[in-house]
């Protein structure tokens, strides 16, 4: 039936040509810009460090106004409880551009969405809200890559009426009474996704990775992870007591040589074997936009006989020919992935997430997760949302909806990335990949390009140091399969007109600043 | 439009300046601070190099003179 046409679609391989590990071209963008945009970001910096010190001291000796947390008087001879300088980052550059974050919406995060205005009387300290709303700003932020973000009543339909039959509240653990029918449901609907034997699901995200981490590994284990993994995956490294060793962002010669050493020289004193090696990875990482090398660490793997936990947050429904992921973009086996974690926040418009694999692994999880036996399960409503979103992408609900949708976001993506990088942006990642990072590197840039989309009814995602190098701050975009082309396009030519202005098209390999490279006449070979 | 379009550009070269050094963050009276120490250093630098460039670059012309072509008696004129 209308199953096993997406199962031939997911098990046909393209046909190994000449033994090389990829099917199709891999093409990923990290330029570097020129100096002179390092020496002026490192300037800007340098002047903002030093008028932090000047209100810093100004503060120190009373004559300003201190807004930060500080300790009452009876306690100023105590050891001190509020570590000043660290915060020197957050109080003197963080609080002038604050309020480009942590803007409050209230509407559904679709493709447009509704703001709260607010204002600040006291330069970011506090804010008031006028009570007025900006209406239908084009959403560049969220992570809605299929659009399942949606209030249609017809689509929301089955998820209402488990609303009403089961209510919000689960009131229990996965290992007391909080397994629901839904659960078992959504799990064997999972597996069968994905292609594995078994899958567990959980209420947070988050917390599939923190508290998961440490059921699997433990001390005398050895976790390999990328540079740039996120938090929750060095957070549950870190709670699981092992060794933690970091290898280059994407880089399979610095992986090898951290394999080859680890089998050789063993553990750091006894010289013993490791008990297990683990790689962490990711998907696509979220502020590059790079794609995980998933052949090579692969072959890796299985030459060093090492464990793979692949974290497909934001890979899982956005990537793939069906939206099954890494592992289907790169036509490969799900055996070959010995952790398959993902979750539902970002393509499936719910909350939670997922780890899957053998079902001996999916066993052992449900009784030594810490998430399992101390973590609420995830409510019913957000698991038949998942679930009705699973089943529109594999058309099981009887339409092709979902690959429509998948195909939407690949096409959306392709010409979003494309129209960037002629107009001379600096774009960091992998063309297929709909983390769509622009570099602004200085820090003046930030607030200023923020602003003004705002301005132009546009809503961006900004992000500024400790989340990224200091010199490389950036704009994240986030293409979704709901905007339509002619939002696209409002969003493109906002950007000109604001790259122009701010001075950002930094790119020396663009057209725009070689056009007598490339014809005037081009097909439009898309749609 | 000469005097607008030169206005226009201007005015932007004076919102990169601002955004470059990062005083688009700054409060009021930390720009007014900024600037005035800025154009303070700026008008000394000139000054100073309204007073002493030429003085030493017709001492160098004259130390060149000496080197390739030997004569003498041009050198009274220079003392002050």
């Amino acid at each position: 039936g209308v199953e096993d046409r997406f199962s031939i679609l997911y098990f046909q391989k393209n046909g190994i040509s000449n033994g090389t590990l990829y099917k199709k071209t891999f093409i990923e963008h990290f330029e570097q810009a020129p100096m002179y945009v390092a020496v002026l970001t490192f300037l800007g910096f340098g002047v903002g460090t030093v008028f932090g010190y000047l209100r810093d001291f100004m503060r120190a000796w009373g004559l300003e106004k201190r807004n930060v947390a500080t300790e009452r008087e009876q306690q100023k001879d105590f050891v001190p409880l509020y570590q000043d300088f660290e915060n020197f980052y957050t109080r003197n550059l963080y609080m002038r551009i604050r309020d480009n974050w942590n803007r409050p919406i209230c509407s559904v995060p679709g493709p447009q969405f509704d703001l709260m205005e607010r204002v600040t009387d006291d330069y970011n300290w506090t804010f008031r809200f006028t009570g007025r709303t900006i209406k239908n700003v084009i959403n560049m932020g969220s992570y809605n890559y299929l659009g399942f973000a949606e209030t249609d009543v017809n689509a929301l339909k089955t998820v209402t009426i488990e609303l009403q039959k089961y209510g919000t509240g689960i009131c229990s653990t996965r290992q007391e009474m909080g397994t629901l029918d839904k659960h078992i449901e959504l799990e064997k609907l999972v597996a069968n996704f994905l292609g594995v034997e078994d899958a567990m699901v959980f209420g947070m995200g988050f917390a599939t990775n923190s508290m998961n981490i440490p059921a699997l590994v433990g001390k005398g284990c050895l976790i390999l992870s990328d540079e740039l993994n996120h938090t929750s995956l060095v957070l549950g490294a870190r709670l699981s007591g092992a060794t933690i060793r970091i290898f280059k962002h994407n880089n399979m010669q610095s992986l090898e040589k951290l394999l080859r050493d680890a089998i050789i020289y063993g553990q750091p004193r006894s010289r013993r074997a490791w008990r297990k090696i683990i790689i962490l990875v990711e998907g696509i990482y979220s502020m590059e936009g790079s794609i995980v090398r998933l052949p090579e660490i692969v072959s890796l793997k299985k030459k060093y006989k090492a464990y793979l936990y692949l974290d497909e947050a934001h890979s899982i429904g956005a990537v793939g020919a069906t939206g099954r992921g890494v592992v289907e973009y790169f036509g490969m086996s799900p055996d070959d992935v010995d952790v398959l974690m993902g979750t539902f926040t970002k393509s499936f418009g719910a909350a939670g997430g997922y780890i899957a694999g053998r079902k001996d692994l999916v066993d052992f999880l449900r009784t030594h997760s810490h998430s399992a036996v101390y973590a609420t399960s995830m409510c019913p409503p957000v698991a038949e949302q998942i679930i009705r979103a699973m089943k529109c992408l594999m058309g099981l609900d009887g339409t092709t909806q979902g690959l429509q949708r998948v195909r939407q976001l690949g096409k959306n993506t392709r010409y979003f990335r494309r129209r960037l990088h002629e107009m001379g942006f600096i774009i960091y990642g992998n063309d297929d990949s709909p983390v769509v990072p622009l570099l602004l590197y200085m820090p003046g840039k930030i607030g200023a390009f923020a602003r003004r989309m705002l301005e132009k009814n546009i809503g961006v995602v900004v992000v500024g140091f400790p989340a990224t190098p200091i010199t490389e701050s950036r704009a994240r975009f986030c293409v979704s399969a709901a905007h339509t082309r002619e939002m696209l396009n409002t969003v493109l030519n906002a950007l000109d007109e604001l790259g122009d202005f701010l001075q950002l098209k930094y790119s020396r390999y663009s057209k725009s600043s070689h056009p007598e490279l490339y014809e005037e006449t081009r097909l439009e070979l898309e749609d | 439009m000469d005097i607008k379009s030169m206005k226009n550009y201007l005015y932007w070269l004076y919102c990169q300046f601002e955004l470059i050094t990062c005083s688009y963050l700054m409060e009021p009276w930390e720009k007014l601070l900024f600037y005035t120490f800025n154009i303070t250093m700026l008008v000394m630098l000139l000054y100073t190099a309204y007073i002493f460039v030429p003085v030493h670059v017709s001492m160098a012309f004259q130390f060149f003179l000496h080197l390739f072509g030997n004569q003498h008696e041009n050198t009274v004129s220079v003392v002050k």
